[in-house]
């Protein structure tokens, strides 16, 4: 790399002292790159075995790329730590304004130890790092309010982000996210309650500054390059025209739409939360990640009458995403937008993670309706399909937790139906609230086997869209592709680029682009690093108890017909072992 | 030529022109950038563009002891940067904001319109006005 690249700073913050000072780690951005490959060496430095996710000890590390500040869409920023929500890695990825921030701050990774006696915010200006007293922001109702405070309170309005949580966070829910400017998250795995555990409120972190490049020439050739393929590609178009929520339609045909809880795969209210239906009523604006022409981040406007007072109204701006419509719509038996809607915004002023809210509230009334439970554990809320009143009440009571089974439920589903049963529709991955997308085996099996128990570790509703109609391949084949792609994403992981734009960052543009920033890789070399981060990714894992042999299948995913018929148990844990075969070679 | 701001309604804050700005002088990142894009105060507001709408009576150029800043033909300014003295003075005269500050050199950047920002904004924000200066009529 570039002597002079600032990317090399990893800024150390101890909360307990309230201390901080800076490393210069070359080394380990010439071996791991950045992002993911960074972090995962990170955490293994600091994070010890066994500790309490929830304990001071738990670091939070934040790391960006070399090519963030250089390139369009290396715009996301990967934090590590131990998941509250898994007991195990947790890696959870965020865009907004949040990499540019960190990497024109000078900072290559963030390191987060201990925990404060106060709430506090940290605000990082100029090389500095400033603890503000949060005392005041601390039981705020909304995290929207909270983000509006820290924006008046701070400089660096343009080139700033600014990560908060929400009461979910404070009150240690295990799926709490980090939200950065109102509409972006670190969404999956509890990074919240991780913050809440350490009394840190926010982060605002902003900064404005050159960086090198190796032949200034040649950088504005391939800077045009990918720049005209990120705006007139018609992969791109999709995500900006109607976004991810152009999804919703075409699950739903194919019968992959996970509907009530899974106990159907397509919903017959889906047209009513359709992107199509979105963009026709609601949005109202559409917004992009810095350095990102594409701006897939679709905003509806929705109106509503006081009712207490003629012609007087309020307008909410609130983000859809095909994920938090599945887990929040369908999941929910919810086809009315407006509720949806309002939904959503409660889930976002209280900083949870949208998809993990809606799989639990989904498991929480079909055990009402198998009668595990009754009013009593939902403390009077009649939790019912599509009465999106009821949703809104209890996930403010998962936050106040007033009882025992609130208590339960903010600790997520696996959790919840190993307290109460329930366990055969307890929609949990590998502890982790699943996606929308029973599109087939390779699904749920990507989700099973990845390692932060996400959709997107390695595509695995993509494999099975593409194998419809053909021969399905083998467990091998699949055990094989799966792992593939992983090991290939934890590159692109590690560059912080957004996986929407992995068709322009193929192996031989990324090895293109790097060179630029002085980093030398044969487009093999970076298929070696991808494999070597995985594998590292994997070995915390295994550290910290996880096992594939001990992964629990929900019986539901066998019993819901998928896109191409039921899936079977025995396929998943064939295609697993040859899963793990393939991982330690 | 002037550059000028088509619709900031349009814009959906991906500071794309920001890095067009940067990149024009050689390096990555935004120091060397003459244009700013920011919320309004929170995003679902929308956003502000901020870059030098080429006055025909420049307030900075004014203001400016040395004589480093001088109008410059067809609206705008340019600067000697041999004679600036990083007075800071036309940066406090621009009511717009769209005098960027060099903290490496302790100098003004000023755009020069010269438009490649205009081709790296894929929302249509910008505009190139072949016309000329921003303030005609008020002379």
């Amino acid at each position: 790399m570039i002597s002079s690249d600032p990317l090399a700073n990893i800024l150390y913050i101890d909360l307990s002292k309230k201390a901080y000072w800076i490393d210069r780690r070359q080394d380990l951005f010439e071996k791991r790159i950045g992002g993911t490959g960074v972090a995962v060496e990170l955490l293994k430095e600091e994070c010890p075995p066994g500790c309490e996710a929830l304990g001071h000890e738990n670091p939070i590390i934040l790391a960006v790329g070399p090519l963030t500040g250089l390139f369009p869409l290396a715009s996301k920023t990967v934090a590590m730590f131990k998941s509250p929500h898994t007991g195990n890695l947790g890696e959870s990825h965020c865009g907004g304004r949040s990499s540019l921030a960190i990497r024109m701050a000078g900072y290559g990774a963030i390191v987060i130890k201990g925990a404060s006696d106060l709430p506090i915010y940290l605000a990082i200006h100029d090389g500095r790092v400033y603890f503000r007293d949060a005392s005041s922001l601390w039981g705020m109702e909304s995290s929207f309010t909270v983000g509006r405070i820290i924006r008046e309170n701070e400089p660096g309005a343009g080139l700033r982000t600014i990560m908060r949580i929400g009461k979910a966070g404070e009150q240690l829910v295990s799926y709490a996210c980090v939200t950065t400017e109102s509409y972006r998250h670190f969404g999956r795995l509890g990074l919240g309650a991780v913050f809440g555990s350490k009394k840190l409120k926010g982060i605002v972190i902003s900064g404005k500054r050159s960086l090198p490049v190796s032949n200034k020439k040649e950088y504005r050739r391939l800077y045009e390059e990918i720049y005209q393929r990120a705006v007139n590609s018609p992969v791109m178009r999709k995500y900006h025209d109607l976004g991810t929520a152009e999804n919703v339609m075409p699950l739903n045909e194919m019968g992959g739409l996970p509907t009530r809880n899974l106990q159907e795969a397509r919903f017959e209210g889906a047209s009513g939360i359709s992107g199509e239906a979105f963009a026709e009523n609601y949005l109202g604006r559409r917004l992009a990640c810095s350095h990102c022409p594409v701006a897939c981040i679709h905003i509806a406007a929705l109106r509503e009458p006081y009712e207490d007072e003629p012609y007087f109204y309020k307008t909410s701006m609130i983000s859809y995403d095909y994920e938090p419509i599945y887990a929040l719509g369908p999941m929910l038996g919810l086809s009315d937008a407006q509720g949806f809607l309002k939904l959503m915004d409660q889930v976002e002023k209280l900083g949870i993670d949208a998809m993990s809210t809606g799989v639990i509230l989904a498991w929480a009334t079909e055990a009402w309706q198998r009668g595990i439970i009754s009013t009593n554990e939902t403390a009077g809320v009649n939790l019912s399909w599509g009465n999106y009143d009821g949703y809104i009440d209890a996930a403010k009571l998962i936050i106040e937790q007033p009882n025992e089974f609130y208590r339960t439920l903010a600790r997520g589903v696996e959790y919840a139906s190993s307290v109460y049963g329930g366990e055969d529709y307890a929609l949990a991955l590998g502890r982790n609230e699943m996606p929308g997308y029973h599109t087939g085996p390779a699904a749920h099996i990507g989700v099973l086997t990845g390692a932060r128990h996400s959709h997107l570790d390695n595509a695995g509703y993509s494999i099975d869209q593409k194998t419809l109609g053909s021969k399905r391949c083998s467990p091998e084949e699949l055990a094989q592709s799966l792992l593939g792609e992983e090991r290939w994403r934890q590159v692109l992981s590690s560059l912080v680029i957004c996986f929407f734009a992995r068709g322009i960052y193929e192996p031989e543009m990324v090895s293109k682009a790097l060179r630029l920033a002085d980093f030398d890789f044969t487009t093999e070399g970076l298929r070696q690093i991808g494999k070597d981060i995985h594998r590292e990714k994997y070995r915390f894992k295994t550290r910290e108890g996880f096992s594939l042999e001990k992964l629990r299948i929900p019986n539901r995913i066998l019993e819901t017909e998928a896109l191409g018929g039921n899936v079977d148990v025995q396929f998943i844990q064939t295609t697993i072992e040859h899963f793990e075969r393939l991982l330690h070679q | 030529m002037r550059l000028s701001i088509a619709d900031t309604e349009r814009c959906v804050g991906c500071q794309s022109c920001m890095f067009a700005c940067a990149r024009r002088q050689g390096d990555a990142g935004l120091a060397e950038t003459c244009i700013g894009v920011r919320s309004i105060g929170g995003m679902e507001r929308g956003f502000v563009v901020i870059v030098c709408r080429a006055c025909v009576e420049p307030p900075c150029a004014k203001v400016c002891p040395t004589g480093a800043l001088k109008a410059r033909k067809g609206g705008g300014v340019l600067l000697d940067a041999s004679k600036c003295i990083g007075c800071e003075h036309c940066r406090d005269a621009c009511i717009l904001g769209a005098v960027f500050w060099d903290d490496e050199i302790n100098k003004p950047m000023i755009c020069v319109h010269c438009g490649y920002c205009v081709q790296f904004c894929p929302h249509g924000v910008l505009n190139l006005d072949k016309r000329g200066v921003a303030n005609n009529d008020i002379k």
